[in-house]
Order: structure tokens, then C-alpha cells, then sequence
């Protein structure tokens, strides 16, 4: 049974088709890249695929279970985590919080618990705060636990909210663009680290990008979207010289000449 | 069928007045997605200029006026009265909300409630917390059609509320400043960068709706003449209100809205739940905001992930 | 102190917490200044100013839904606990003779009552939550200031308790311990709610709502839930407030101004901070006593205070919208300023 399924699934607002017969397989462990033009509805499949939208046709199912009717917390609850486009932390908390957050599915209690101070209130707290900062360590920001969100830099934010998703103990890990914005020796870091957890949380990673040496590196597999359809799927050496691929990029000079 | 009719007219004698305060809600949230809780006060200071100006003018005319004088008098009042509120508008917008355009929508929220009492409790300190009487500007005449009784007033509140919501109909779809203010409630940044001089047409925004309340008010003080520092607030209220029903930032809706409360409260005065007649506006509130939240007219805006 | 179980920590702070109001409640009345019963309610109407503060910054602040009827909550815990002490409570208590007896069932049965309250207050809580599921900002503020409103004119409606002449018959059994024990009662909740994954969750919803429940967090739950907190507290403040002398209520001590006040509370002291709601409940309590006085001393015939009140806010917002401690604790603050 794989990990993620969706089978044509398509969604339209108003008169706008913005994606199209999106069919997908993954395997647990899998590294899967999505790319495509801007606009081309990556976004879009992620938001069907966490139950921000309903998608108007077609299925999705997570290690099984249908997702259409569930609600963004329930299908988290099936170890689904995200980190998003415009990075979306929790500004005015600190980071450790932001960290503990991610995992509330794991670590959380009633509010007599919470306001009896009981034992197992004790023990929730400390494996929440155990947990926090081991992931902080990965990402070399447990110096910065007790600062907040909001002060980080551009790139320690983006690490940060891929430390808050792994806090979720994810089976599948969408990331949206984790390189934007990064710089070259950034970029390098972020493909070891995907790697890294990868490897060590035994997650299947499903990522955004626009930046296609990172894409080009690290994915097993990619997918190519343009207007809502996917034109191309294939290793990354299928998906380079494939000149459907690159007829759709020529208006990001970029971006093709990468390719 | 008589009554049917009466509590009709009513009806839409007090919707057009509900109507015309809720235009001033519907287009400054259309704008600044703000709702400006000051309105109703604007209106009831519209209704106290009348008061001190038709007095005074009263006092000085001191039963001379023919008919036609009165009129004069009474639309020179009405003017008075639209450049009164019309200046609190843009001094509102100017010192309080213009400043926490970029701030948080609860520091808005909150200075917009505490101008809207510094309103109405200064309005208590200023001019005294009793009620007061709206002079008789024009002479009242009741007018009998077919069993049915108006005023000369309810025939008076429809004509002038039509012709002011003709002049803003045109306004906004028939000039250039009106198609930037609907640029402006599109996309505020865009219009801003396509050289549209936004914090011009706020202003502009926040006038004409302060006009339109004050206009609203003396038509109130010539129909219900008692009145008090406090008398915006369920006005305000209920208008605001209308504007959601409507969808809040359609004009054309506010004024549906608007009429539409007025007439279902006059039906329900008339019955035997009159006691709640000024609960069914909240009713009415919280079902459209439970159902149908963009109202009649308005669309439902999915806020982009 | 850390090593022993978790059961016998509290109930020793409990300990000491009741011995000290017990102590503060003797001495306070013993203070042998000229008019110190004035002072006394002062001290007292306070203490639940305290109260409905920090239940309101749990809604509006921790949990950041934009509550404006919560006088509306207050008013059902004061009505339906004095409603339950006038008819069945107070006739009972009369009949025991006085001693040791009387004195333990009137205190049991002041519990009940306000307990009660406040938890009928909670119902309510939770029917006004609902909206809070679809509505943001500034509508679901006016929502709530609509239910506020129509529990204000139900309960002017109701014949048993007075409707429009007021409530009156209370017996007096409120005083400064039970006030200080619920405000101490809902200082201690508030801060061992924020400060656990309940209060992270709430916390989580006031940022972002969306990543939240991409983080799993049943945002509905926890909105509702916050509600449904405070307005239970809020409840159990107006029980305690109505069998406060003079012991009397009436629908036009619980309307919007009402909520206004508490909210301005809030806001002056910080949204979300528990220290900021305290402090200012304390300064917007004393504050209206000194309007009064300068009042008198300068022999104006109207009251300024709503004046003075919203003319503060209003610069406040534009001056430091942010309140006294911003979402920080007075103690985060100092602590910052150390080093």
C-alpha cells in the first residue's frame, strides 16, 4: 500500500481549472520533487493534499485512508507535515515553543492536567521540551530556544519551520520551496540536512521547488506541472532533456538554462 | 391589506434613513476593511446640528416664515449639518484611523469604540444627557391615500434619501474619482502604485459617508424628534447591520439592507413580539453571518494559503 | 519541594494561599482607619475586576478571538446564583439556627450557587463560541457584542428576577476571601493553562491559525474551549459579585459599557499578558473612584469617567497599542531589563 496516493484529482475555482488529473504514488522513504512555472498549481496540490481544499474531483489517500472529508488536523494526525511558501511560524512565540507546537499530537493533556500540575503533566512537559530541543540540535538552533520566532533570520526561520514539522513525527513531509531565498552554500546545507532527516526519521519528503540544483540533486523522482497538468515525470535526467519540459520553462531563462 | 400597506411605508420610510447611515458603513469597509463604529455617532451629531441651527434659526425667524422660507430654512440647516459631520468624518479618519492603517485590526477596532464613545459620552457632557426637541422645520401635514396615513415627513424622507442615493449611484460609477474609489476597494497597494492618491480618496470616502449619516439625521429629527447623545447607537447599530445583509462594501446592498430591516422591524412591531423589536436586528445579524456571511450581494473572499 | 507528588505540592500551596487571605481578610476589616468599609469594597470590587480581566485576556488574548459580550457572561453566572441562593438557598440557611452550622451551609451553598453560575455561564460560553468557527475580527467581535446584548435583554424580560426593577433580596454572603479565592483561583488557571500545551494550543490559534492545524491542533477545540474557560470564570464573577453588598442587580449594570470596561482592561495591560490584566484591573478600578473625587473637589455635575475612558484608549492605541506589558509578563520584562 503506498504511503500517498492521489488518483486524478483536479480542483477549480469559479471558471479556473487550477490543477488537473493530478495522479501521484509514493512510496515511504521516497524523495519526490514538484516543480513547474509559478502559478502552475503546486501550492495548490499541497493545500488538497493537507485539507486546506477540497479538491472537486478525484481521491487522495494517505497510507490508505481517504482524506476528502477529513479535516487539516485529522489528516496531520495520519502523519502528514508541512512547512509552507511564505513561511507561516508562530511570530510571537519563541522558538522552542514554535517547536513544541509541532508537536501538540504527541504531547498534549487536558486542562485539569494542566492546571493540577499533575504527574503526567510533568512527564508530557519534559518529553515536549526533550524532544524540542533535540530537533533544534539538528537544525543548530537550540542557542537560540528562548528567542523569538520573529527575530530569526530568513534562513534560520525556513529551518525552523522544517524542525516544527518534523516535531509532528511525520510519515510525509511536504516542503514548499525550502531553498527560497537561500544562498548557494545555504542550499548545499539544506540538501544534506534533507537528506539527514530523510534518512534518519524514515520520512517520504515531497518537495516544491524552484531552485534546480537542489532538485536536480536530491530527488529521486520529479514531477513537472504547468497549468494544473503534469507534462513530465521521471528520474532527473528524464526530466532534463525532455524538451516538453523545457518549452515550458522558456519564459523563466533561469531556471531552463539549469535545466 | 391596509395595515399590510401602513406597516410597509413605515417600513421603508425608516429603512431609507437605516439606509443612507449604513452606505457610510458599507464603503469605508469596502475601502479599509474597517468597520467604523463612530458612524451612528456622526449621524446623531448630524441630528444636534439640525437641533442648534433649526433653533436658532427658529428663534431668530420667530414664527415669520411662509412656507417656502422654511424650506429654504430648512435645506440651509440640512447643509450646516452635512459640513458639520462631513468635517467630523475627515477628522476622525485623519487623527484616529489613519495612524493604524498598518497596525494590528485590534488597535483599529478598539480606537473606533473608544471614539465612538467619546462621541456619545462628550455628546452627554456637551449638550446634556436629556433629550431634547427637534425643531419643526417644516410644517407637518398628514396625507391620506386610500385608508393609508403618512406624514409629509415619510414622503419627505423618501424623496431626499432617493435623491442622495442617485448622486452617490452616480458618483461612484459615473466619475473618475468614483472609479478610483472602486479601484481603491479592489486593491488598495495596486491603485497606490498605479497613482491612484489613495489617503485623498479615503478622505474623500469617509466625507461623503458622513454626509450621507448627517442628511440621515435631520431626516430622524424631523420624524422622531426626541432625541440624545445616545440616539446613534442603535441606529448605528441596525445600520451596520443592514450593510452586512446587504454584503458589506456593496453599495447597492447597503441600501436593500437598509430597507429590508426597516420593513421587517416594522412588521415586527406591529405584532405581538414588539418588545423584541430591537433584538431581531441582531437576530437577523447573527443568522446571515452563520449562513450566508457575504450577504446578499457581497462574495465570499477564501484567504489564500 | 519538587520531589514530592504532584498532590500534596498543591494542596500546600492551596495551604497557604487560604491562610494568607484568611489573614489579609481579618486584618483588612481591623485596620482602624475612618471609613475603611469604603476602601474594604473598593479592595473587593477589584478583586473581581481581577477576575473578569484575566478570563477575558484568556478568549482575547491567549487564544486572540475577539470576545465583546463578555458582561453578557457575567450577567448569567450573577443572576442565575443569586436566582438559586433568593429561592431555595437562603430560605433553607434561614431555618438552621445559628452556630457552626449555619455558617458552614451558607458558605457550602454560596459555592454551589456560584459554581452553578458559572457554569451555566460556561453553556452560554459555548453557544457563543460557535461563531468564533467562522468568523474572524472584527465580525466576530460585533457578534459577540450581539449576544452580549440579547442576554442582557432576555434577562430584562425575566419576571422571577426582577426584569427591569432589579434584583433584590440577596443575601450578602460574598466577601473578600470567597472574591480572592476565585481571582487567586483564576490567576493560578490562567497561568498553568498558558503555560502547558493547552495554553501553546491556544497561543497557536491567536498566530496562525492555519499552521496550527497543519501542526494537528483541533483549532475548533481550543476556541471554543477558551470561550467556555472564560466564560465560566466570568460567570463565577458576577455570582460572587452579586451576593456582594449592596447585593443587588440589574440588567443595565451588564451592558455593553460593561464589557467595554473589562476590555479596556485587557487592552491597557497588554492582549495576553495575565500580569497586564491584573495591573490594570487595578488601575481602572481606582481610577473611576478618583474621577469621583476630582469630580466633587471641582463641582462638576456630570461624570467625566467615559470620557476620560475612551479618550485614554484612544491615545493608548496610538501611542502604545501594544498596553502596558505588550504579550510579556511584568516579570519577563524586568528580568530583560536586568541584563
Amino acid at each position: 500500500m503506498p504511503l500517498l496516493q492521489t488518483d486524478a484529482v483536479t480542483i477549480r475555482f469559479g471558471g479556473l481549472t487550477a490543477v488537473s488529473e493530478f495522479t501521484l504514488s509514493m512510496e515511504p522513504h521516497e524523495l519526490v520533487g514538484l516543480i513547474g512555472p509559478n502559478g502552475a498549481g503546486k501550492t495548490t496540490i499541497f493545500n488538497m493534499l493537507t485539507g486546506v481544499y477540497k479538491p472537486s474531483e478525484g481521491e487522495i489517500q494517505i497510507a490508505g485512508t481517504p482524506t476528502r472529508h477529513l479535516k487539516t488536523p485529522q489528516i496531520a494526525a495520519l502523519g502528514v507535515a508541512r512547512t509552507f511558501q511564505n513561511i507561516r511560524l508562530f511570530k510571537e512565540l519563541n522558538v522552542l515553543d514554535n517547536v513544541k507546537i509541532g508537536g501538540h499530537m504527541h504531547n498534549r493533556y487536558s486542562v485539569a492536567t494542566a492546571f493540577l500540575h499533575t504527574a503526567h503533566f510533568g512527564q508530557r512537559e519534559e518529553a515536549a521540551e526533550r524532544e524540542a530541543l533535540d530537533l533544534l540540535k539538528i537544525f543548530d538552533l537550540h542557542a537560540r530556544a528562548h528567542d523569538l520566532a520573529r527575530n530569526l533570520s530568513y534562513g534560520d526561520q525556513r529551518r525552523l519551520e522544517i524542525a516544527r514539522a518534523l516535531a509532528a513525527r511525520p510519515k510525509l513531509l511536504l516542503l514548499d520551496e525550502p531553498a527560497a531565498g537561500l544562498n548557494t552554500g545555504e542550499t548545499i546545507e539544506l540538501m544534506e540536512k534533507i537528506h539527514e532527516i530523510r534518512d534518519r526519521f524514515g520520512l517520504a519528503i515531497l518537495l516544491i521547488e524552484h531552485n534546480m540544483e537542489l532538485v536536480m540533486g536530491i530527488c529521486e523522482r520529479i514531477l513537472v506541472l504547468n497549468f494544473g497538468r503534469t507534462i513530465a515525470e521521471g528520474t532527473a535526467d528524464e526530466v532534463r532533456g525532455n524538451p516538453v519540459v523545457i518549452e515550458a520553462y522558456l519564459g523563466e531563462p533561469a531556471e531552463a538554462a539549469a535545466l | 391589506m391596509q395595515e399590510f400597506l401602513q406597516n410597509l411605508l413605515n417600513g421603508v420610510a425608516v429603512g431609507a434613513i437605516y439606509a443612507l447611515i449604513a452606505l457610510g458603513y458599507t464603503m469605508v469597509y469596502g475601502i479599509l476593511k474597517l468597520i467604523n463604529f463612530a458612524h451612528g455617532d456622526i449621524f446623531m451629531l448630524g441630528s444636534f446640528t439640525g437641533f442648534y441651527a433649526g433653533g436658532w434659526a427658529a428663534a431668530h425667524l420667530n414664527g415669520r416664515a411662509g412656507t417656502w422660507m422654511s424650506w429654504l430654512v430648512a435645506g440651509a440647516v440640512m447643509l450646516l449639518a452635512m459640513t458639520v459631520c462631513g468635517l467630523f468624518g475627515y477628522l476622525n479618519e485623519r487623527i484616529a484611523y489613519r495612524p493604524l492603517r498598518h497596525a494590528p485590526r485590534i488597535a483599529s477596532l478598539i480606537t473606533a469604540i473608544g471614539v465612538s464613545f467619546f462621541l456619545e459620552y462628550g455628546g452627554q457632557f456637551v449638550f446634556g444627557p436629556d433629550p431634547k426637541f427637534f425643531p419643526t422645520l417644516v410644517k407637518k401635514h398628514l396625507i391620506r391615500v386610500d385608508g393609508i396615513v403618512t406624514t409629509n415627513y415619510q414622503v419627505l424622507v423618501l424623496i431626499v434619501a432617493v435623491i442622495f442615493m442617485a448622486i452617490l449611484q452616480f458618483i461612484i460609477y459615473g466619475t473618475k474619482f468614483g472609479r478610483a474609489m472602486r479601484a481603491v476597494s479592489f486593491n488598495f497597494e495596486t491603485a497606490s502604485l498605479m497613482g491612484v492618491p489613495t489617503d485623498r480618496i479615503i478622505s474623500m470616502t469617509f466625507i461623503i459617508g458622513s454626509v450621507l449619516a448627517a442628511v440621515a439625521g435631520i431626516l430622524y429629527g424631523l420624524s422622531y424628534p426626541k432625541i440624545d447623545p445616545l440616539m446613534g447607537i442603535l441606529p448605528g447599530l441596525k445600520a451596520f447591520i443592514a450593510a452586512v445583509l446587504g454584503g458589506i462594501g456593496n453599495v447597492p446592498g447597503a441600501v436593500v439592507g437598509g430597507l429590508v430591516i426597516g420593513i421587517i422591524e416594522s412588521f415586527v412591531g406591529a405584532s405581538q413580539f414588539s418588545s423584541f423589536r430591537d433584538a431581531i436586528a441582531f437576530v437577523i445579524l447573527i443568522v446571515i453571518l452563520l449562513f450566508r456571511p457575504s450577504g446578499l450581494f457581497g462574495k465570499y473572499e477564501p484567504e489564500k494559503v | 519541594m519538587k520531589q514530592l507528588p504532584w498532590w500534596i505540592r498543591d494542596a500546600i500551596s492551596a495551604a497557604i494561599f487560604v491562610s494568607a487571605l484568611i489573614g489579609l481578610s481579618y486584618g483588612l476589616e481591623a485596620i482602624p482607619i475612618q471609613g475603611i468599609a469604603y476602601y474594604n469594597r473598593i479592595i473587593v470590587l477589584m478583586g473581581i475586576n481581577i477576575t473578569l480581566a484575566v478570563s477575558l485576556n484568556i478568549i482575547n488574548g491567549h487564544a486572540g478571538q475577539f470576545s465583546l459580550g463578555h458582561a453578557g457572561f457575567m450577567a448569567i453566572g450573577a443572576y442565575f446564583a443569586a436566582f438559586l441562593t433568593v429561592d431555595y438557598f437562603s430560605p433553607w440557611v434561614n431555618r438552621i439556627p445559628e452556630g457552626p452550622a449555619q455558617w458552614l451551609a451558607q458558605n457550602g451553598l454560596l459555592l454551589l450557587a456560584v459554581l452553578s453560575g458559572g457554569t451555566l455561564a460556561a453553556i452560554a460560553g459555548f453557544i457563543v463560541g460557535q461563531p468564533s468557527l467562522r468568523l474572524r475580527g472584527d465580525y466576530l467581535a460585533i457578534v459577540t457584542l450581539g449576544f452580549g446584548e440579547i442576554i442582557r435583554v432576555v434577562i430584562l424580560n425575566i419576571d422571577t428576577v426582577g426584569a427591569a426593577r432589579g434584583f433584590i433580596g440577596i443575601p450578602a454572603w460574598s466577601n473578600f476571601f470567597w472574591v480572592y479565592f476565585f481571582c487567586g483561583l483564576t490567576i493560578a488557571l490562567s497561568w498553568r493553562l498558558v503555560n502547558s500545551s493547552v495554553g501553546r494550543a491556544f497561543l497557536s490559534v491567536r498566530e496562525d491559525e492555519i499552521a496550527a492545524e497543519a501542526m494537528g491542533v483541533d483549532t475548533t477545540k481550543y476556541k471554543v474551549e477558551a470561550f467556555v474557560i472564560g466564560s465560566f470564570l466570568a460567570g463565577v464573577a458576577g455570582g460572587l459579585f452579586a451576593h456582594y453588598t449592596p447585593a443587588y442587580l440589574n440588567p443595565t449594570m451588564f451592558t455593553f459599557i460593561r464589557s467595554f470596561e473589562i476590555m479596556a482592561m485587557v487592552v491597557l495591560g497588554g492582549l495576553g499578558s495575565i500580569s497586564g490584566a491584573v495591573v490594570a484591573a487595578i488601575i481602572l478600578t481606582f481610577l473611576p473612584e478618583g474621577l469621583r473625587a476630582a469630580k466633587d473637589m471641582l463641582h462638576m455635575s456630570k461624570d467625566p469617567r467615559m470620557v476620560i475612558y475612551s479618550v485614554m484608549l484612544v491615545v493608548l492605541m496610538l501611542t502604545r497599542p501594544q498596553g502596558l506589558f505588550g504579550r510579556r509578563e511584568i516579570w519577563q520584562l524586568l528580568r530583560r531589563k536586568k541584563s
